[in-house]
């Protein structure tokens, strides 16, 4: 199989403020396969997209997409490529559809052929009825889902996502994981950021988790979760019964069960997710204990940086109030 | 060839968010017809201009100084792309890399035609009268529109440098108010320091106003650089000055936008 996205080494230092936001970045998609990119705020993320997108050169290192350079030959890759970047990239005063024929146009289609583009791709994307409005009065999912079209206008073979799905609603969210699984059934090579897990899990094949512009972890999303400890299950009961509940619980999962005396829970890893669920309940239920609260927690990327890094991915200040526009 | 066709798109794209916003076309022709009605009821009695009437004085000096602000259409209207991720995914398409600024250069000059035309009939309706017939009165309007062309690329650079739309606006007043007000734009340099009649008179504003007197049928009268080549050859002088921007800039410009990336 050949890569379609391949880069090697990659650095790049921001002029202002030293950061090195990709300090040895190296990755490989295979053709017709999902990346899911995964880290926190500032990890590099956007940088990394912008750089295998043509938007930034790196200080050194290499990069292909679709076997073609991106530094010497950015011309050549911008003609197989799609982006949806962070922030939705179309011309707010404008109309949907002027903006999905206007981006037609400069892929060089026809006037008509634009035309036949845009209105495909609003149908697609649930947009017909709103084709005609400004995208001043579009929600947060419908301008990610028009983005998200305009980068497939020529149906290009190699696309890149960043964070696709931050700041919609999780309604939002199933309809933007939807589309993207079509374009995946549809042959697409895709690299995809994202700060959550669960999103990676959805949507990638294979998954390489980054801090400080470098990779700290790779795998499917079943290896990482095996790396941070899968699931968890977290029952609460009453005091009294803790003890025979931390029996019970490392008897059904053969795991080692964690007490939290302080709000009289307890938390131990499963395997088996809903299954295990309705395990413990029966056992519990056995048992005679009653269960005052139960819940199953899945890996967050929290829990993936605790688990590989021993630390809470530092979340940093400027996460809240980033400005929509260039940082300097 | 491919830069000029995808810039048009970019120009089209320009066109179509005035009709869709006419507020932004509606306000960009009512503050230079506010000028002329101001300058010509306002000031028009205190202004001395020998040998004829203020309002045929006035109205040269106002198209100057409304193209001169293009500087400010473009390089807002460009600043505001940069901090959207707009730019980013025209950046990322397979088109020229000039396509953008070139595309809007282009824009900007439209949106001058129209606004030019507003300011023309206003001028009319309150007296102004251009002598000096068809031919040199249409070769006026085109220095005015070449010069707010090479206004243009200058507001690219300014546009390109600038941290946002807000700084963008503040920096081109700095630039234009200064640049107009010691000109012969609104009045004789006649009555200023000796010192700054020097700067104005071979400020380029004031040869481009003096260019257009000259195309409209009216004497023009420099101070103390009666005599001086500017002051001889006002259409030349402007010319010269319009392609003298134009080679700097466009070159600086282009390279700058390629440089600069949005973020
Ligand atoms: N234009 C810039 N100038 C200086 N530093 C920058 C610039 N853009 C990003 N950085 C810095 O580079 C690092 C990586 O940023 P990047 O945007 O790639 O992170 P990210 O993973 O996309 O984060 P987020 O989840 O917040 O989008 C951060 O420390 C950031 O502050
Ligand atoms: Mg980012």
């Amino acid at each position: 199989m050949n890569n379609a996205i391949a880069a090697s080494d990659l650095v790049k230092t921001y002029p202002k403020g030293k950061v090195k936001a990709l300090d040895g970045l190296s990755l490989e998609v295979e053709e017709g396969t999902v990346l899911g990119v995964l880290g926190p705020n500032g990890a590099g993320k956007t940088t990394c997209v912008r750089v295998l997108a043509t938007l930034l050169k790196p200080d050194s290192g290499s990069a292909t997409v679709a076997g073609v350079d991106v530094i010497k030959n950015p011309d050549q890759v911008r003609k197989l490529i799609g982006l949806s970047g962070q922030y939705a990239a179309v011309d707010e005063t404008l109309t949907g559809w002027d903006n999905l024929v206007m981006f037609g146009r400069l892929y060089h289609l026809s006037n008509s052929q634009a035309k036949a583009r845009a209105t495909e791709l609003l149908e697609q994307f649930k947009l017909t009825e709103s084709a005609k409005r400004a995208i001043t009065t579009y929600s947060g999912g419908m301008r990610r889902r028009l983005d998200l079209a305009a980068a497939l206008i020529v149906r290009p073979k190699v696309l890149f996502l960043d964070e696709p799905t931050t700041g919609l609603d999780p309604r939002g969210r199933l309809d933007m994981w939807d589309a993207i699984k079509d374009l995946v059934a549809g042959g697409a090579t895709l690299l995809l950021t994202t700060q959550y897990l669960e999103e990676a899990d959805q949507l990638a094949d294979d998954i390489i988790v980054i801090d400080h512009g470098k990779v700290i972890a790779n795998g499917t999303s079943d290896e990482l979760k095996a790396q941070v400890g899968g699931e968890k299950l977290e029952v609460t009961v009453a005091p009294s019964s803790l003890l025979a509940t931390k029996a019970a619980l490392e008897l059904i999962t053969s795991h080692e069960a964690q007490v939290d005396e302080q709000f009289n829970r307890i938390s131990i890893a499963v395997a088996g997710g809903s299954a295990a669920l309705s395990d413990v309940v029966r056992a519990l239920d056995g048992r005679s204990i009653e269960i005052l609260d139960l819940a199953l927690k899945r890996p967050s990327l929290d829990d993936v940086f605790l688990a590989l890094t021993g630390h809470v991915a530092e979340i940093e200040e400027e996460a809240e109030v980033k400005p929509k526009g260039r940082r300097r | 060839m491919s830069a000029i066709k995808d810039g048009l798109i970019i120009t089209k794209r320009q066109l179509l968010q005035l009709s869709r916003v006419p507020e932004v076309l509606i306000f960009s022709t009512i503050q230079p017809v506010m000028f002329v009605l101001l300058f010509r009821y306002v000031f028009g009695g205190a202004i001395d201009t020998p040998g004829t009437d203020y309002v045929q004085f006035l109205m040269p000096g106002i198209f100057v100084q409304t193209v001169a602000f293009t500087l400010a259409t473009t390089s807002v209207g460009l600043a505001m792309d940069m901090t959207k991720g707009l730019i980013d995914r025209f950046r990322s398409l397979p088109i020229a890399r000039s396509a953008v600024i070139l595309g809007r250069t282009l824009g900007d000059a439209t949106l001058n035609i129209v606004v030019l035309l507003v300011m023309a009939i206003t001028g009319v309706v309150v007296g102004w009268r251009p002598s000096s017939g068809i031919v040199s009165i249409l070769a006026g309007f085109l220095l005015l529109m070449l010069f707010g062309y090479a206004m243009s690329w200058i507001g690219i650079l300014i546009g390109l440098s600038v941290r946002d739309a807000r700084t963008a606006n503040n920096l081109v007043f700095l630039i234009v108010f200064p640049m107009t007000f010691l000109s012969n734009a609104f009045a004789p340099t006649t009555a200023m320091p000796r010192v700054l009649q020097y700067f104005a008179e071979w400020n380029p504003v004031s040869t481009m106003v003096a260019a257009c007197r000259e195309l409209f049928g009216l004497e023009n009268a420099f101070g103390v650089t009666a005599g001086s080549f500017p002051s001889e050859n006002p259409v030349l002088m402007s010319l010269v000055y319009i392609a003298i921007i134009m080679a700097i800039l466009v070159p600086v410009s282009v390279a700058k936008y390629k440089r600069t990336s949005s973020k």
